[in-house]
């Protein structure tokens, strides 16, 4: 194991590989994710990403034909095991989707959804939780007063935050976000970033995103797929200044993919 | 090389435009015969029955003069006929439908059940009566009771029922689900709280347009031997009764004519009653459309 120090390791992917039917997304994936970073995944279309991070919350298993070998580690247990629930692993790991998707219902009810389905009934709770979820996605001060109305009458952008919140609204440990910004404009697009740079304070994140500056913005260590694989993994800083494999400095140039 | 000759389409353009007008006064009067007709039985029924239809006829019990012969026994055992069916109806084909939509594994045996719910649903109605006269009249021992009319009801609209209520699960993106699930929710709770309240607008309406084809039907009541001429309401499930249809087909069978009239007011009524049901079917489809 290359794990730093036990403590600060929250996933630890060890010979992870995934089959779609015959399709051989994830090849021999080894990683550690770390405490309170953002670790960034980076790689051309169709390398896996999306899979890889629909795996740390097992959300992949959702897709019938799926076969998975290997281990995940959560703090140290396997998350494959046959004595762990899926939900469990769900209420500490949330996502936040490519395309916003909330509920059909009000915003209020959006952000209290997690909560009510993990028992908490009572109203001044709800409303504790639903503010301070609100807040924590920077979107309180443009919707405080709309709360009851439906959450498709938000813009993309104020929709994706609202799904943020929903994910705050579970107090998960780590939040993972498959290119959470594809679909918002260049201001809503620096809001979430803001937002990211904000929450690693309290969460780990794992974040794909296509946009190599975003990247370079925003997380602490990043990661390049290509085909499957991981080809390289180190701090945002090094792997953008001095990347050690060719395919990882031809991707960051832009000379492919 | 040119392939389309102009000289060639010119010469064919007028018998083209020719077969395009003939198709569409074709199309024209295939639609106005199917008018024509129901405004005829409209306007007959209407003409024909509308001295009859009062305050009286609604009622009045079912009477051996035409003058003093009202709809209430069937009109009031036609409701209960509905309240004992719609809850049957409603919790098990709603029922089968998650289970067919959501849980069950997609694969021959799947299929297997698939197909026969939509054969069920071209099996001729005389059929569940003859089904309904075996089991729940005789078998079960249950009469010729509102209880048995009402299971056996329950039973022919059901397929109409899953088919309506699977289309409805299905159009609930799935997005909305992932979105459930990666809160930690389980598979019922995204069932109760996602999927059903999407969906249950489409799956009201099919209920309903269903139920309102149970209100409709002759055939499987006279099969498991509804009444066809009662002086007295039902009183709990193990009531005999009589509905609409039934007391309307009674009528029309009189030999005096002025029965002719009173079966005509009885179909007014149930006509109403009928397009009625289908207007809050439509009115909750148009209403709870176009959310996501
Ligand atoms: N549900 C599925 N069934 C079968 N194959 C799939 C499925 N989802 C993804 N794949 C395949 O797995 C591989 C990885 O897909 P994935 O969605 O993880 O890529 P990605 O890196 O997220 O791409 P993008 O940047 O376009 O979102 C692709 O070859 C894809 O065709
Ligand atoms: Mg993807």
């Amino acid at each position: 194991m290359t794990s730093p120090t036990k403590e600060e390791t929250v996933f630890n992917v060890e010979n992870l590989n995934l089959w779609y039917g015959n399709t051989h997304a994830l090849k021999n994936i080894n990683m550690d994710i770390a405490r309170n970073q953002v670790t960034a995944i980076i790689g051309p279309s169709g390398c896996g990403k999306s899979t890889f991070i629909k795996t740390l919350n097992r959300m992949v298993e959702m897709v019938p034909s799926v076969n998975i070998s290997g281990t995940i580690n959560y703090h140290g247990q396997g998350i494959f095991e046959s004595k762990y629930m899926v939900e469990e692993l769900r209420t500490r790991v949330g996502m936040v989707f490519q395309k916003p998707n909330p509920f059909p219902k009000s915003i209020y009810e959006n952000v209290a959804y997690g909560p009510r389905i993990h028992g908490i009934k009572k109203k001044q709770d709800l409303d504790a939780i639903v503010e301070k979820s609100l807040k924590g996605a920077a979107i309180w001060d443009e919707v405080k007063d709309r709360l009851d109305e439906n959450a498709y009458g938000l813009s993309g952008g104020q929709q994706q935050r609202i799904c943020i919140a929903r994910c705050l609204a579970i107090e998960p440990d780590v939040i993972l976000m498959d290119e959470p910004t594809s679909a918002l404009d260049p201001i809503s697009t620096l809001k979430v970033e803001e937002l990211v740079r904000e929450l690693k304070k309290d969460y780990t994140i794992v974040i794909v995103t296509h946009n190599m500056q975003q990247a370079a913005r925003i997380s602490d260590r990043t990661a390049f797929f290509l085909n499957g694989e991981v080809i390289e993994m180190s701090d945002t800083d090094k792997l953008f200044s001095t990347p050690e494999d060719k395919r990882t400095e031809d991707y960051i140039t832009g000379r492919f993919g | 090389m040119q392939m389309i000759n102009n000289e060639k389409v010119k010469k064919r353009i007028l018998r083209r435009l020719a077969s395009n007008k003939f198709f569409k006064w074709l199309f024209i009067a295939a639609t106005g015969l199917a008018l024509l007709t129901l405004a005829v039985l409209l306007i007959r029924i209407v003409t024909q029955g509308a001295s009859s239809l009062d305050w009286n006829f609604m009622t009045s019990f079912a009477s051996r003069r035409a003058e003093d012969a009202g709809i209430k026994s069937a009109f009031v055992g036609t409701i209960w006929l509905m309240v004992v069916t719609a809850p049957i109806a409603f919790t098990l084909g709603v029922g089968t439908a998650i289970y067919l939509e959501e849980y069950a594994k997609k694969g021959k045996f799947t299929s297997l059940i698939q197909m026969n719910i939509a054969n069920l649903a071209g099996v001729p109605s005389i059929v569940f009566g003859l089904l309904g006269l075996t089991i729940f009249v005789r078998e079960l021992g249950l009469g010729r009771s509102v209880l048995a009319g009402g299971l056996t009801m329950s039973l022919l609209i059901l397929p109409i029922i899953v088919v309506a209520s699977q289309e409805a699960i299905r159009a609930v993106p799935g997005h909305l689900r992932e979105g459930s699930f990666a809160m930690g929710a389980t598979k019922w709770q995204t069932i109760i709280r996602i999927v059903i309240p999407s969906a249950l607008p489409g799956i009201l309406t099919g209920n309903i347009l269903a139920l309102s084809r149970a209100v409709g039907e002759t055939a499987p009541l006279i099969m498991i031997g509804a009444l066809t001429y009662i002086a007295f309401l039902p009183e709990n499930l193990m009531s005999q009764f009589t509905v609409m249809p039934i007391q309307i087909f009674n009528w029309t069978g009189r030999p005096q004519e002025a029965f002719q009239a009173v079966a005509a007011a009885g179909i007014i009524v149930l006509m109403i009653m009928l397009i009625i049901m289908n207007s809050i079917a439509v009115y909750i489809r148009n209403k709870f459309t176009k959310r996501y």
